[in-house]
């Protein structure tokens, strides 16, 4: 959501590169989600607490959006990128991994548990993430970032078709 | 955002030219565009001083976690009931945590146990549980030295109140794994693949000396208070969380004298825990094995040379707040002594989770012993509050 205040660490994908990955070379202008009242609010409810960020940067082509968000997960934020086509979560990959317990998350045989995930009208995932031993907040860190990647591009979807 | 700028635009070349004046409008231009550069400082800087990520300011974290629980516990004879009722704040722990850089940090945990102990009244205990310095060998290995958790069992190095079910901890990471657990040393932590971590630790060790008996596991840790350090323990495991909601996990240690050569004759010791951890959907299972052996005619005489123990506990998670488990445990702390000393204990309760960091739980436990007098029952009703943050 925004640079973050401790240098890089375990990057396993600079965003940069992911975002290029994402648009296979040809990537849309970004775009910037200011974070108003009502969308703060409901941001704050999916995360459980306020958003550090005052404005989201995305890039979104044909119903296809890639969103880079931040989350602590037990002490350290877990930059992660999170791709939404047609409300679905297409993909989850971990970005740059700092902190020092947890590193299960960063692989696929979890992430691809969000493969098709939708965000229910309650704001939760149509299905449950199994966790990870040893792992758990970083688990729930990641599980709130889909859930808000999933209901930041319905806002932005919905505000393209005026519905 | 385009077509508002252009309307912007628009307007400000239309004053500009009702006015008479381009440079006016060029001037104008500046503005805005300074105006821009200045929200987006603004901005920047707001999101950057809220950051902190986490408790703490900056490069310090704190956090920590509480627990008070209530026991009322019923044994019942043929010449009646006796019933003990007890209230505890059994621990209220504080986390500090400060990156000294990148890879160079500090981690500690601090408790009070028993709420209250002054001029020796109150029952309370300080306890320094964990306290190192972690560095980040590279991306896959770290190195700890200081003070810190044995690597062993399900609850020893994650016992927030959250994490668990059940108002108490389990027997077997009570009785047999002496949960909870510290020591200081060395250690050095990682992933060797994906999914597959590992421990190793040359820590100081247990002392039992000052006991009498080498049997009492559980009382001859030195908590690292001017302990003896004449003898030390290796600590190994090996852990496999490469799918999602499983973990197994195997660990051994060895100390080569357990009462730190205060007796003529070794006193060697080996643990042996096995464990794993099921979660698949709302269906969860725990499951643990532990053993102890203990070298000497000491202990051999006294019939704990051996000590083992293992529990299973299914549990079903049946929304975000509210999940119900079943725990059988079985233990032995004297398995070859003359007197049958062998005990259970059956837990059937439910958590309630308002929140995902703070629990309500109640359950109900039933134990037995292999001495209890015939007709004997014992049994507690348990009631328990709890909380982490991080």
């Amino acid at each position: 959501m925004t640079d973050s205040v401790f240098a890089i660490d375990n990057v396993l994908q600079q965003p940069e590169e992911f975002v290029q990955d994402v648009f296979a070379g040809d990537v849309p202008k970004p775009q910037v989600l200011w974070l108003t009242a009502d969308l703060a609010d409901d941001a704050t409810g999916i995360m459980g607490h306020p958003l550090q960020a005052l404005r989201i940067r995305y890039w979104e082509r044909d119903g296809r959006s890639a969103w880079i968000l931040e989350e602590i997960g037990k002490e350290r934020p877990i930059t992660t990128g999170i791709v939404v086509d047609n409300g679905k979560v297409d993909r989850v990959k971990v970005l740059i991994y700092r902190e020092t317990r947890g590193q299960e998350v960063q692989y696929t045989f979890f992430t691809d548990q969000f493969k098709g995930a939708v965000l229910q009208s309650d704001r939760q995932l149509n299905r449950s993430i199994d966790t990870i031993s040893g792992a758990t907040l970083s688990v729930r860190a990641l599980t709130k970032l889909a859930r808000l990647a999933l209901y930041l591009d319905h806002y932005v979807q919905s505000k393209k078709t005026g519905s | 955002m385009k077509y508002q700028k252009k309307l912007i635009w628009s307007a400000v070349a239309a004053t500009a030219f009702a006015t008479g004046s381009l440079a006016q409008a060029a001037s104008m231009e500046d503005r805005v565009k300074n105006l821009e550069e200045q929200m987006n400082a603004t901005t920047h800087a707001m999101e950057s001083r809220s950051g902190g990520h986490g408790s703490g300011a900056g490069n310090t974290h704190i956090g920590g976690y509480g627990e008070m629980n209530y026991n009322n516990t019923h044994t019942d004879t043929p010449a009646g009931t006796a019933t003990q009722r007890q209230i505890d704040m059994r621990r209220l722990v504080l986390f500090v945590g400060h990156d000294f850089t990148d890879a160079i940090r500090m981690y500690s945990e601090l408790e009070l146990e028993h709420s209250f102990f002054e001029n020796g009244e109150g029952n309370g205990e300080i306890e320094v549980e964990q306290a190192y310095i972690e560095m980040d060998l590279n991306d896959h290995h770290r190195l700890k030295t200081g003070l810190f958790l044995v690597p062993v069992g399900i609850l020893n190095e994650t016992h927030e109140p959250d994490t668990f079910y059940g108002v108490e901890r389990n027997p077997i990471e009570t009785h047999i794994i002496p949960t909870t657990w510290w020591e200081g040393g060395v250690g050095l932590s990682g992933e060797i693949a994906p999914g597959w971590g590992y421990d190793v630790a040359l820590t100081s060790g247990l002392n039992t000396a000052r006991l009498g008996s080498p049997g009492n596991i559980r009382e001859a840790r030195q908590k690292l208070s001017k302990a003896d350090a004449n003898d030390y323990a290796v600590t190994g495991r090996i852990k496999f969380t490469g799918i999602p909601g499983t973990e197994l996990a195997a660990t051994a240690q060895n100390q080569s004298d357990i009462d730190q050569g205060a007796s003529a004759e070794a006193v060697g010791a080996t643990l042996v825990e096995l464990h794993a951890v099921y979660n698949q959907g709302p269906f969860g299972l725990r499951a643990l094995y532990a053993q102890w052996s203990l070298d000497g005619a000491v202990a051999a005489a006294a019939g704990n040379d051996k000590q083992d123990g293992f529990y299973i506990e299914p549990s079903y998670r049946i929304n975000d707040q509210w999940g119900v488990f079943a725990r059988y445990n079985q233990w032995d702390n004297s398995p070859n002594a003359v007197v049958d000393t062998q005990q259970e204990q059956i837990d059937v309760g439910a958590n309630y989770w308002p929140h995902e960091n703070v629990v309500f739980k109640a359950d109900y436990a039933d134990y037995s012993m292999g001495t209890s007098p015939a007709n004997t029952e014992r049994y507690a009703i348990n009631l328990g509050v709890g909380w982490s943050f991080h």
